[in-house]
């Protein structure tokens, strides 16, 4: 069976020039909508790297254009080095990618599911069936091969999924929104799973409305909206760019929240973010004195403060220091 | 707590690349085992005609042919053709279906023979064509239909009948991959076959149309493929009567193929 050994592979890859993923210009109509409107991208090899996004920003169709599952209208990207459009078949025998919705048969079993697959690969009955409880095993789904898919929780289907993406190692792998609608034990383990595969030499492009997850996986973040992209750097860098510090404060009584913002946003320039469940604000303050300053300046105006704190700002409030915007956070995102 | 294994992380190289027919084979087995898990998918494909074999044999019978017996004889190798043209349209939500789950993402993103999907669809049609003709014909011999052209003949009939389905197929295949509402797939399809299933001569001999009617019925390619059907069963088929039968077939396949592809292809 034509599987190479292990480690030596796994350097190699994340030691060549050819960058996996490098994109000019790409641009993608709907009618009048540009879901993709001009986006440039270089991923390293063997990275992880995050397309961080609200609905509707274009994540899904950016990923679809590098997986040639759609043809831009402008533009050029190659992929592990092979051109979107010269060698599209070139491109899909590096790649997998794992859709925002489960791309599986859910009236066949799981192990059916991964056998039909590894089959069009080209691997051998045995092969593949051998290769599919490989890969079982690797995602804890042993147990639940022989069920059939409609009866997966959708934690265990995300998992399947992603496993059907690594029947044959791709050089990038695609993961669309991979832990949209998990509950946070499901999101953990798959993050893990994640990680697991960067170590191993696999380059990852995920894409995702959680500013927690790009924080928490990769190690570089582009931020797009409208199609564009609005920031790109490490999670860090993006921290950085948007302001030293951010002065977080709750108010002691909701009531007084508005009043509030339009003191600290008086105060110190800058736009007030609130946070209404937990009656907190948060806002950019450049230096420790104006942070000072502005706290006076609530206790004169007799708002009484809970809590507050001074930290390097969050990617939610990166996101909407560079947006204008509020991103999402909730789980409910669709 | 979940460590993926080495397993995983082993590289695995992608084996040579498959043969065009090994994929398609693929697909295919992947039809039928969703048989195996979805029997009841048979169902839907058997109650329309036989509801419309019962009904027309029994309150129509007498009144058209005299007798229900001799009507049967006449109706029965049309149903036939009826049911493989009201399958496809099954097979064009099936599809339309797995285009909206995403399933198709994943094949278009694979490195494999870009038709092969669709040939596993059409293994999955001829199977459904071929159960549900043999139930219809074992009702049909059960109320008293007989074959004059015996086994030879029904072999016959069935192997036009699968190369109506083929052509008929494709029809729906495109629609699928154009409209991502399974029902309004099976509603536009419906719309579209009635009047041309109704407007033939499979219930009735044309004989007592309206001249402008008479003239649809007679090119209509459904009435050709009953025609043939009806010869083959009974042993007095021509060559030409086989030839217009497979004409819209093989039209719909020369002309609905490329336009698959590019569908498939462009998005
Ligand atoms: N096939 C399509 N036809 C028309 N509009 C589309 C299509 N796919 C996406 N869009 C539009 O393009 C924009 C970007 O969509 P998408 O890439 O799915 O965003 P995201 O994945 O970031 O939520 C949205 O406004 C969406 O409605
Ligand atoms: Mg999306």
């Amino acid at each position: 069976m034509p599987e190479a050994g292990s480690n030596t592979v796994a350097s190699k890859i994340r030691n060549d020039k050819i960058p996996a993923i490098r994109a000019r210009g790409l641009v993608k109509h709907y009618g009048n909508l540009q879901a993709v409107a001009g986006i440039d991208l270089d991923v390293s090899r063997g990275t992880i790297f995050a397309i961080l996004g609200p609905n509707g920003a274009g994540k899904t169709t950016l990923m679809r254009l590098l997986a040639t599952l759609t043809r831009p209208d402008a533009g050029a990207a190659a992929v592990m080095g092979y051109d979107l459009r010269a060698e599209p078949n070139k491109v899909r025998a590096s790649i997998a990618m794992t859709g925002q919705f489960a791309s599986l048969d859910e009236d066949l079993t799981g192990r059916e599911n991964l056998v039909f697959l590894a089959r069009l690969w080209g691997f051998g009955r045995q092969a593949a069936r051998q290769r599919a409880d490989e890969l079982f095993a690797a995602f804890e789904l042993t147990e639940a091969r022989h069920r059939q898919v409609k009866d997966y929780s959708g934690g265990m289907r995300r998992r399947l999924d992603i496993a059907a993406s690594l029947i044959v190692t791709p050089g990038v792998l695609f993961l669309d929104e991979p832990t949209t609608g998990l509950d946070p034990s499901a999101r953990q383990r798959v993050w893990r799973m994640i990680r697991q595969l960067a170590q191993s030499g696999v380059t990852v492009l995920l894409t995702t409305q959680y500013l927690e997850e790009a924080d928490q996986l990769a190690e570089r973040i582009a931020v797009i909206d409208h199609g564009r992209k609005i920031a790109e750097g490490t999670s860090r860098e993006l921290k950085a760019a948007t302001g030293s510090g951010f002065l977080h404060v709750t108010v002691a009584d909701p009531a007084t929240l508005d009043r509030a913002a339009g003191v600290l946003e008086a105060q110190l320039a800058a736009p007030v973010q609130r946070n209404p469940e937990g009656a907190r604000l948060s806002v950019m303050a450049r230096t420790p004195e104006a942070a000072n300053a502005a706290l006076t300046a609530l206790v004169s105006a007799g708002i009484a403060l809970e809590d507050f704190a001074m930290g390097s700002p969050s990617l939610e409030e990166v996101f909407f220091a560079l947006t204008g915007g509020v991103a999402t956070q909730s789980e409910d995102a669709s | 707590m979940t460590e993926i294994t080495p397993a995983t992380l082993r590289h695995i190289e992608r084996p040579p690349r498959p043969s065009a027919l090994s994929n398609a084979l693929t697909f295919g087995w992947r039809a039928v085992l969703k048989f195996r898990h979805v029997p009841e998918q048979l169902f839907d494909l058997i109650m329309t005609p036989l509801m419309f074999t019962l009904l027309f044999t029994f309150v129509f019978g007498g009144a058209l042919a005299g007798s229900t017996r001799d009507y049967l004889q006449f109706f029965l190798p049309g149903i036939l053709v009826q049911t493989v043209a009201f399958n496809a349209v099954y097979s064009g939500m099936g599809l339309s279906t797995d285009l909206r789950k995403g399933l198709f993402d994943r094949f278009r993103s694979l490195p494999i023979w870009p038709l092969s999907p669709f040939a596993g669809l059409i293994v999955g049609d001829m199977l459904r064509h071929l159960i549900a003709g043999a139930i219809i014909l074992g009702i049909g011999l059960i109320l008293g239909y007989r074959p004059e052209a015996g086994l030879p003949g029904v072999v016959a009939a069935f192997l036009l009948l699968l190369a109506i389905g083929f052509g008929i197929g494709w029809v729906f295949i495109v629609l699928g991959l154009l409209i991502r509402t399974p029902t309004t797939v099976m509603t536009l399809g419906f719309t579209v076959l009635f009047p041309v299933v109704f407007a033939s001569n499979i219930m009735v001999q044309p004989e007592t149309m309206p001249d402008w009617l008479r003239a649809f019925v007679d090119v209509n390619p459904i009435s050709l493929m009953t025609t043939a059907m009806r010869g083959l069963m009974a042993g007095t088929s021509t060559p030409g009567q086989i030839a217009l039968a497979l004409l819209a077939p093989a039209l719909l396949t020369a002309i609905l193929v490329p336009v698959t592809l590019c569908l498939y292809r462009r998005a």
